[in-house]
């Protein structure tokens, strides 16, 4: 596909890959913020391709991943009631809550269903007047425009049926929380490509200034990957912070103004909490009092309690960068992708589930 | 989560009353709908970045060239700084 299997080239990637080996002289760490580069860093075997000086420590954006367990407690207890109608992206379905996950309650007798796009939710509200249809909303700035023009679509065209569940997070104070979590050390960053396509690369100024920490948008192809990473290296030997954008093809410096408008129409900056790692201030997005009808945590008005997570989980740990999963006494034994203890094993772009998959670490 | 893929667009719609335009984009020959509503200016045979069933931006073709042109601009690049090392300094 156009614009796509030409970023897949194995000739230009060696050509990168030793331009990489002829940049560094030291070790370096650098964060791959987003999940589905995590995914191609592992699934193209980039990671043992790097020189041993570059460690790539995989970051916290996974939206299945941080979508709080209250909240997935939330969406099982909504789905099991009468007349309703949950739907969400498919990787929702297998994340654990505390006592079952979505399909479960599908296989209980909820009408749960998989989508590909919020919009088709909206039209499934439009034919069943009768039935509440809740969309489970997660996901990164990349994925809010679409949640949000749901909203607008079900109130231009007088729904009252429709709501959705929001666990919105945002990249920027994720990136700052994880420089300031003690634990970690991260010497760059590739930013996440499609996050910046909606809200351009304005807010990782100030980030890359105030940490003295490269940051290079990237986008997910191998060559686009081992790109950001070489910029990053570039910085760090010539001593520079600065931000970079390898994916200009798709990112524009003031990324979609329309589709910026689209979410502010819809929601507004709230604390949020993040599975794994706790709440951070100002990283989530919850629905505008305008549209509080369309808030099904408001419609369904339910309490639930915080259940505690799997103890034996280290999810926080990984999605910090702190652990790699392998380095997880359950990883590959009492959690795999058939029984996950936490959600890094199960979303494709959990770090955990990549592992797995294609490291090469665990026998198939 | 943030998957999207780039295809090109085949046809345009205007559905309730011209407010929502809707395209028919071909991704290696299979084709989805998907909102323009994002992208305003975007036409037919346009390429064009999908994510969830709306289209989030249009591909520059010229920047979409630079990926496979880096390694030689910085290996220029390096020749010059390379040459600067052993011309005399400006006050020598």
């Amino acid at each position: 596909m156009k614009y796509m299997s030409e970023y897949r080239d194995p000739e230009l990637a060696k050509q990168y890959l030793q331009e990489i080996k002829n940049t560094v002289t030291q070790p370096w760490s650098i964060m791959e913020v987003c999940g589905g580069q995590t995914h191609s860093l592992v699934k193209n075997g980039i990671i043992e391709m790097l020189p041993k000086e570059v460690t790539m420590i995989h970051g916290p954006g996974c939206p299945v991943c941080v979508t709080p367990l209250r909240l997935i407690d939330k969406a099982i207890h909504i789905a099991l009631k009468e007349n309703v109608i949950l739907c969400s992206f498919g990787d929702m379905l297998r994340v654990p809550g505390s006592e079952i996950n979505l399909l479960e309650a599908k296989a209980k007798g909820g009408d749960v269903r998989i989508l590909y796009s919020p919009l088709e939710a909206v039209k499934i509200a439009e034919d069943n007047p009768d039935k509440e249809v809740v969309f489970f909303a997660v996901g990164f700035e990349t994925t809010a425009p679409a949640n949000a023009l749901s909203v607008i679509h079900a109130h231009r065209r007088g729904l009252k049926n429709y709501s959705i569940l929001v666990s919105h997070v945002l990249v920027p104070p994720a990136i700052k929380a994880v420089i300031n979590d003690e634990e970690s050390k991260i010497d760059g960053f590739l930013a996440a490509g499609h996050v910046c396509t909606i809200m351009g690369n304005s807010e990782y100024y100030p980030l890359s200034k105030d940490y003295n920490v490269p940051i290079v948008v990237t986008g997910f192809e191998p060559l686009d990957v081992l790109q950001g990473i070489l910029m990053v290296l570039r910085q760090l030997e010539h001593n520079k912070a600065q931000v970079e954008n390898q994916y200009a093809r798709i990112v524009r410096e003031e990324g979609n103004p329309n589709a910026q408008e689209m979410i502010y129409e819809v929601f507004k900056i709230q604390n949020q909490v993040w599975r794994g790692i706790g709440e951070i201030p100002e990283s989530g997005y919850g629905i505008k009092q305008k549209y509080a009808d369309y808030d099904a945590t408001k419609k369904f008005n339910i309490n639930i309690e915080e259940a505690p997570e799997n103890p034996d989980c280290i999810s926080g740990q990984i999605m910090k960068g702190i652990k790699k999963p392998f380095e997880c006494p359950q990883f590959g034994k009492k959690c795999k992708p058939t029984n996950p203890l936490g959600a890094p094993m199960v979303s494709s772009e959990g770090a955990c589930a990549a592992y797995y998959h294609f490291s090469g670490l665990v026998e198939a | 989560m943030c998957l999207a893929v780039p295809g090109k667009i085949k046809s345009i719609e205007h559905l309730y009353d011209g407010k929502v335009r809707m395209a028919k984009i071909s991704f290696g020959g299979i084709i989805k709908e998907a909102s323009l509503e994002m992208l305003p200016d975007a036409d037919v045979d346009n390429y064009v970045l999908v994510h969830v069933g709306v289209a989030i931006s249009k591909v520059d073709e010229e920047e979409a060239q630079k990926t496979f042109k880096y390694l030689e601009e910085i290996g220029e690049l390096g020749e010059l700084e390379d040459v600067h090392d052993y011309l005399p300094k400006k006050d020598e």
